[in-house]
């Protein structure tokens, strides 16, 4: 009776481990874990967002302004 | 703001919406970047197809990427201004930058825009990006840590499993259990294990393997051992039956060892990456002149007796001889001096020097490893074997440390299987566990990463990691003069009109004469005047390192030296009352009269003074080694209140004073920036160099001071004894722990979870001790 529930749940847990280790190779593999700092960073970055492209043409005139 | 760099970022940074930048940014850039149109012109070049090959990756019809380096970023405000700003620009697919390394990844529609157009918006922000070409060492290190994670899953997850596992084994064996469950248990476990002991272990078993083989036995070799003799003891109980298994030990061993070891190499391979982005893997291209046609090609695909074209301002390629055309070259990053050497039909160029006045057509006598330059960084690398390692006598300890320990491992064996044969493998096991040398092993590159990463922060970048060792030791600091103590060009101290024509006036002829060249002077002349106040010139002859002589709205003049013109020959030097000492002169004639002099002088670095009494009054003597003329170098000398001084010291000079101060049993630290300063950095035991130096001083040196600030050396040697404190207590503490443990493990007081705690315990502290370093 023991025995029969003890196989039954580590069954289980071997279904999970496989699971677990599919999943964490996956992450590491597509490069989720290259960058440690950056996306800690982004999330908070994010908040201000206010983009203005129509002012575009004034940074590409820059160059000749310098100098 | 400070210049109109500056202004311009500003300027950008409002006019894109994105004055976030100067809420969120927690450190202040590190300098307005100066867009000079030269520069822009030279980005052009990026878009070259040829050029483009070795770096840019097709992605899709019109599609490209590239891996970009940023330079300049600060803190995470830069990178997101960075990504920001190029993510909106027309054209642009993807930017992702990588916050650790600061590389970016771009990716762009061709249709849309250019590379050099993305280059060139980075630079209008203030920061420089160049292409990087991801080369094979960095896609290995990439899959490496990969794998390296990969291996700390599977230990983590499976550990975490086995550990669960054996609470229940130890509980039942305490109130007992029927054999059937724990047989279970065990099986479960093994299987469990059997990845951790394979692949997750494999790295242990790799570096004892080549330690054995290589006759040096290093501290993996009872780590592997470890492992190895618990998984086969425990498969055999297992299958056999008998008192105890093992696992959760095996587990608990590889997960900690490789986690530290993880820790370790991402502080290190930080530095790594650093020194990577600072040589500059710009593209080495070269206009090959074959059958009247002119072409890009790689520098790698230049053969022997090749023509090529090197247009002014253009750096060599490749050693060779003129064969067309008559020009100066500065040949600074050799000799260290900003002196333009005449180039003649048949004078012979060499390979990094700039050609600074006109075109020239050079036939190539060696290319790559052949040239000059690659021979002086052939000797630098020959230093650097010569150099006393520290981290040598370590590994030779620890290969004694290793048989010793076997030895003691295997005495036990024998006696505990003489007196009881049952416990004999557990304790041989626990004496293999608890002396585990890892907290030895951890002591002092524990200290050195944290040390490192800290340094980092500041823009002190530690490539070679017995630098901070040897920081602590040094009794003498050595500096360079032109480039280091000072900031490397000339600027325009003061200016003396001594005609009708006011001052101002003469600065803009001046400068409206020195545009035709890209002498190292004259660029001192060009950046103090607005380049649309500069007049036009006609029949500009460029005499080589002599001046230049034009015509401006009908008047001739000429600049340059005093034996340039007749008229300053005439210029008697004394009855100039110049305050500034050993300058040099320019001299604007008209026909007749001299108009005015320019005294021109390297400026000091604004923290020189500071940086040399801090030294001083940290008790370590300060001297400098200049290539330059006595008198200039004692001028500078007196301003920094430096006693202990030498001019005009070839390379050779250099190196030798250097040994001959060693002889003496000075620690020397040596501070340099230029080709000629790189024996000496490979040759002093412990070396900076400047971050705006040349690549090759960066190469030789252990130390780059990113910030090219000098009182970062003082940091630094700070930095060193406190690293130096804190790797003391560390090997005090790794030995205690491992000469009081062993005794008890070896008559059989610890069982071998227990050692293996104890053991991630010692290690614990002493990486948490290497954390204090602040």
């Amino acid at each position: 009776m023991t025995t029969s529930t003890l196989v039954f749940l580590l069954t289980m847990t071997a279904i999970f481990i496989i699971f677990m280790v599919l999943g964490i190779f996956w992450a590491i593999r597509s490069g989720q874990f290259d960058d440690m700092e950056g996306p800690a960073q982004r999330i908070l970055m994010d908040e201000d967002d206010p983009m203005l492209p129509s002012n575009q043409p004034e940074v590409e005139a820059a160059p000749t302004k310098l100098r | 703001m400070c210049c109109r760099g500056c202004q311009a970022v500003a300027q950008s940074i409002v006019d894109n919406g994105l004055e976030a930048y100067y809420q969120s940014r927690t450190a202040m850039p590190a300098s307005g970047q100066e867009v000079l149109p030269d520069e822009i012109k030279k980005l052009a070049l990026y878009d070259h197809p040829d050029i483009q090959r070795s770096f840019v990756i097709n992605a899709g019809e019109n599609g490209k990427e590239a891996v970009l380096i940023l330079e300049g970023i600060t803190c995470a405000a830069c990178v997101w201004l960075n990504e920001r700003h190029i993510r909106q620009l027309d054209g642009v697919l993807s930017v992702d930058v990588n916050y650790g390394s600061h590389r970016a990844r771009v990716a762009w529609d061709e249709r849309k825009i250019n590379l050099s157009s993305i280059l060139q918006e980075i630079q209008l922000l203030g920061y420089n990006a160049h292409p990087y070409n991801a080369h094979q060492a960095d896609k290995i290190r990439k899959i490496k840590h990969k794998k390296d994670l990969q291996r700390i899953a599977i230990a983590g997850i499976a550990s975490a499993q086995v550990m669960m596992l054996a609470v229940g084994l130890y509980a039942g064996a305490w109130y007992g259990m029927t054999t059937d469950i724990m047989e279970l248990l065990r099986w479960f476990s093994m299987m469990l294990t059997i990845p951790v002991a394979t692949f997750a272990a494999m790295p242990f078993y790799r570096s004892a393997w080549s330690g054995i083989k290589s006759g040096h036995l290093n501290m993996d070799v009872p780590v592997a051992l470890a492992i190895i003799t618990a998984f086969l003891g425990s498969v055999w109980v297992t299958v056999f039956g008998g008192a105890h298994v093992y696992y959760d030990t095996i587990g608990m061993f590889t997960l900690f060892l490789l986690a530290t070891r993880l820790l370790e190499t991402g502080a290190r391979e930080k530095s790594v990456e650093a020194a990577e982005n600072l040589l500059k893997l710009q593209p080495a291209m070269a206009m090959r002149v074959k059958d009247g046609q002119q072409n890009y090609v790689p520098v790698l695909e230049l053969l022997q007796n090749d023509l090529i074209l090197v247009k002014s301002g253009e750096t060599v390629a490749a050693d060779g001889v003129v064969v067309e055309g008559e020009s100066t070259a500065d040949e600074s990053l050799l000799t260290g001096e900003s002196r333009a050497i005449p180039k003649v039909l048949g004078s012979s160029v060499i390979a990094g020097s700039v050609n600074l006045d006109s075109p020239l057509i050079v036939r190539v006598t060696g290319v790559g490893e052949d040239t000059v330059l690659a021979g002086i960084v052939r000797l630098v690398d020959k230093a650097q074997a010569e150099k006393p390692k520290i981290a040598q006598l370590a590994d030779r300890v620890a290969a004694w440390f290793t048989w010793a320990l076997l030895a003691f491992a295997l005495v036990v064996g024998i006696i505990w299987l003489l007196v009881d044969q049952t416990r004999a493998f557990e304790i041989v096991l626990s004496v293999l566990v608890v002396t585990c040398p890892c907290a030895l092993s951890l002591a002092v590159p524990a200290a050195l990463a944290a040390a490192g990463s800290h340094l980092i922060k500041r823009g002190i970048l530690v490539l070679r990691g017995h630098a901070l060792e040897t920081l602590a030791q040094v009794t003498h600091v050595v500096f360079d003069k032109t480039g280091t103590l000072t900031v490397g060009h000339p600027e325009i101290v003061d200016v003396q009109a001594l005609a009708d024509i006011s001052a101002e006036e003469c600065l803009k002829l001046a400068a409206s004469l020195e545009q035709t060249s890209e002498h190292p002077l004259a660029r001192a002349f060009t950046h103090k005047v607005d380049r649309a106040e500069l007049y036009a010139v006609t029949n500009a002859v460029n005499a080589a390192g002599r001046g230049i002589a034009g015509n401006i709205a009908g008047v001739g003049y000429t600049i340059g030296n005093q034996a340039y013109a007749p008229a300053s020959q005439a210029f008697d030097v004394n009855s100039l009352n110049l305050s500034y000492e050993h300058v040099t002169l320019v001299w604007l004639c008209d026909s007749t009269r001299v108009l005015a002099v320019f005294a021109l002088a390297d400026a000091l670095r604004a923290d020189a003074k500071l940086a040399v009494e801090q030294l001083q009054s940290r008790g370590i003597a300060v001297s400098m080694l200049s290539g330059d003329a006595p008198q200039t170098v004692a001028y500078v000398a007196r301003q920094l209140g430096i006693v202990d001084y030498l001019a005009q010291q070839q390379p050779q000079d250099k190196f030798d004073q250097l040994k001959q101060l060693q002889a003496q049993g000075a620690v020397v630290a040596m501070v340099g920036d230029g080709v000629n300063d790189a024996p000496v950095l490979s040759g002093a035991q412990v070396s900076f160099a400047m971050g705006t130096g040349t690549d090759v001083a960066s190469q030789s040196s252990d130390i780059v001071l990113l910030s090219s600030k000098l009182s970062d050396v003082v940091v630094a040697l700070d930095m060193g004894k406190n690293a130096l404190v804190v790797m003391r207590q560390n090997l005090f503490w790794a030995a205690a722990y491992n000469l009081t443990a062993l005794p008890f493990a070896a008559l059989g007081y610890v069982s071998p979870w227990v050692a293996a705690l104890g053991m991630s315990l010692s290690s614990l502290i002493v990486v948490l001790n290497a954390l204090r370093l602040k």
